[in-house]
């Protein structure tokens, strides 16, 4: 069914400006989220874009403003004001964070099977055997053969390490996945199995992401809005294929000639 | 029969900011409408504005005034001035649009691109994948191909693999851009005979079509684009 019918925002963002001392890391950034909604944030470095996305999924506090998130029990709650229990729980269960080394989102000297049933057990799942049927099936959805289950992600090639880092964020089902730059550093081939795997998993679980890229390409391929920061502000923003086919502001028309056709 | 699209007033041109800010006018006060059952032909020169019009339509561009005025059973909904969200719900289930060029995606089968807007629907996948297989079968893409990404197939059959994927789920409104541009008369008697099917299912439709025999065949009615034309010198 439609994803676009619901009334409810997910996520609720006002005003939200964080400061480096003087100097502005992002400013002033207002929106909303739905359920089943993907969010591009683009822009090239330093325009604010992880610095946003480092405030939304609770890792680094506005300076001003406030991000209210719908909770599993339909209540609206002020993210930095959550105890720190609540924060953690809703960080483990119900949201995702996919960065863009997969090291720093896995535990690189635990197998796979372990890093996936980690989050599991976060949630209270104590049973071995459902723990690792269940971090078997994961793994087959991210296409990693489950010879590999007892193998440690150090052995793993990046895309794999991308793909299980994927596996271990989505198998608590959560709500909301932040991702940093989830393509970067992999090859295009790599990089397209893995774009469509995320396209896949996204529809199929109804998923709201906010992604920050500084690939159109992917934000086009896997977002239904975006967001054009620079210089901490966010310039234009809208429908994905309506920004990219019809900019308005001279950095996103010159972001978008800038691409390069093959 | 009622009226399905309503176009008022609206007019669109490009601002260049990176030729020092041109102004590119590229139509002014553009009004028609087109009822269900109805197929109304963009006409006039390339440059004249007709593909602007149908992403206007599609809420791929954005119009810089006036109202694009869908009907959906009681309610009127403005495309122009519709929601992100908004404008996505109506391409799932209101507006379809079979454009010039397939976008492929890398590792999607010819029969799952076709069969993914019947999905967004709340078909089966099974029931989906059946439908787009006959469509494709009926346009002549060779079953060889139905399970491979279509990335690799020739202009033609990418053509018609779009169109499949345009045809296949019920729109009250379809917009056509060239569909028949680079298909032989085999096919092109196909295309002709999806949208007579279309319009006995009361859908209203907007298309550009160059070829002069398919136009004849399927154009209730011909617009010139040219009168919408924007006053020179912008």
């Amino acid at each position: 069914m439609s994803v676009f019918t619901s009334d409810d925002p997910l996520l609720q963002v006002h005003n939200v400006t964080r400061y480096y001392g003087d100097r502005i890391g992002c400013a002033d950034v207002s929106f909303d989220l739905w359920p089943g909604e993907v969010l591009a944030i683009v822009g090239e470095s330093g325009s604010g874009k992880t610095t946003l996305l480092n405030c939304l999924s609770t890792r680094l506090a506005p300076t001003t403003g406030a991000i209210e998130y719908r909770m599993r029990d339909g209540t609206m709650r002020n993210l930095y004001q959550l105890t720190e229990a609540e924060r953690r729980l809703l960080m483990r269960t119900d949201w995702g964070f996919v960065h863009q080394n997969a090291a720093d989102g896995l535990r690189m000297t635990v197998s796979a099977g372990a890093n996936v049933g980690e989050r599991l057990m976060a949630v209270g799942e104590r049973h071995y055997g459902n723990i690792r049927s269940t971090a078997d099936d994961w793994l087959g959805r991210v296409e990693i053969d489950s010879d590999r289950i007892d193998d440690d992600p150090r052995s793993f090639s990046g895309g794999m390490r991308q793909r299980l880092q994927i596996a271990r964020n989505l198998v608590t089902h959560p709500r909301l996945v932040f991702m940093d730059e989830p393509t970067g550093g992999l090859d295009v081939s790599v990089q397209a199995r893995l774009l469509d795997l995320l396209r896949r998993l996204v529809s199929d679980l109804g998923l709201s992401v906010v992604i920050v890229t500084h690939d159109l390409a992917v934000a086009r391929l896997l977002s239904h809005r975006i967001m054009v920061m620079r210089h901490g502000n966010v310039i234009e923003a809208g429908l994905t294929d309506q920004v990219l086919d019809d900019p308005r502001e001279p950095y996103t028309q010159l972001l978008v000639s800038s691409i390069l056709q093959v | 029969m009622p009226v399905r699209l309503y176009l008022n007033g609206v007019s669109k041109s490009f601002t260049m900011h990176l030729q020092g800010g041109t102004v590119i006018p590229v139509v002014d006060k553009v009004e028609f409408s087109v009822n269900a059952g109805e197929c109304v032909v963009l006409g006039g020169p390339s440059g004249a504005g007709k593909s602007s019009i149908l992403k206007m339509i599609y809420g791929n561009y954005r119009c810089e005034t006036g109202q694009i005025l869908v009907t959906i059973g009681d309610d009127i909904i403005n495309v122009a001035a519709s929601e992100p969200r908004e404008v996505l719900r109506l391409r799932e289930d209101t507006i379809g649009y079979v454009s010039q060029f397939l976008r492929t995606i890398p590792r999607v089968s010819a029969e799952e691109v076709v069969a993914e807007p019947l999905v967004a629907q709340g078909a089966s996948e099974a029931e989906a994948v059946e439908k787009a297989r006959g469509l494709l079968s009926r346009l002549n893409v060779p079953e060889r191909l139905w399970t491979l990404p279509p990335a690799t197939f020739s202009g033609g059959e990418q053509q018609r693999v779009n169109i499949a994927r345009g045809f296949i789920a019920h729109y009250p409104i379809l917009l056509l851009d060239e569909p028949t541009a680079s298909l032989d008369a085999a096919n092109r008697a196909v295309v002709v005979r999806l949208v007579q099917e279309k319009k006995e299912q009361g859908v209203a439709m907007v298309g550009i079509l160059h070829d002069q025999d398919v136009r004849e065949e399927i154009a209730d009615r011909i617009i010139d684009v040219t009168a919408f034309a924007s006053d020179e010198a912008a």
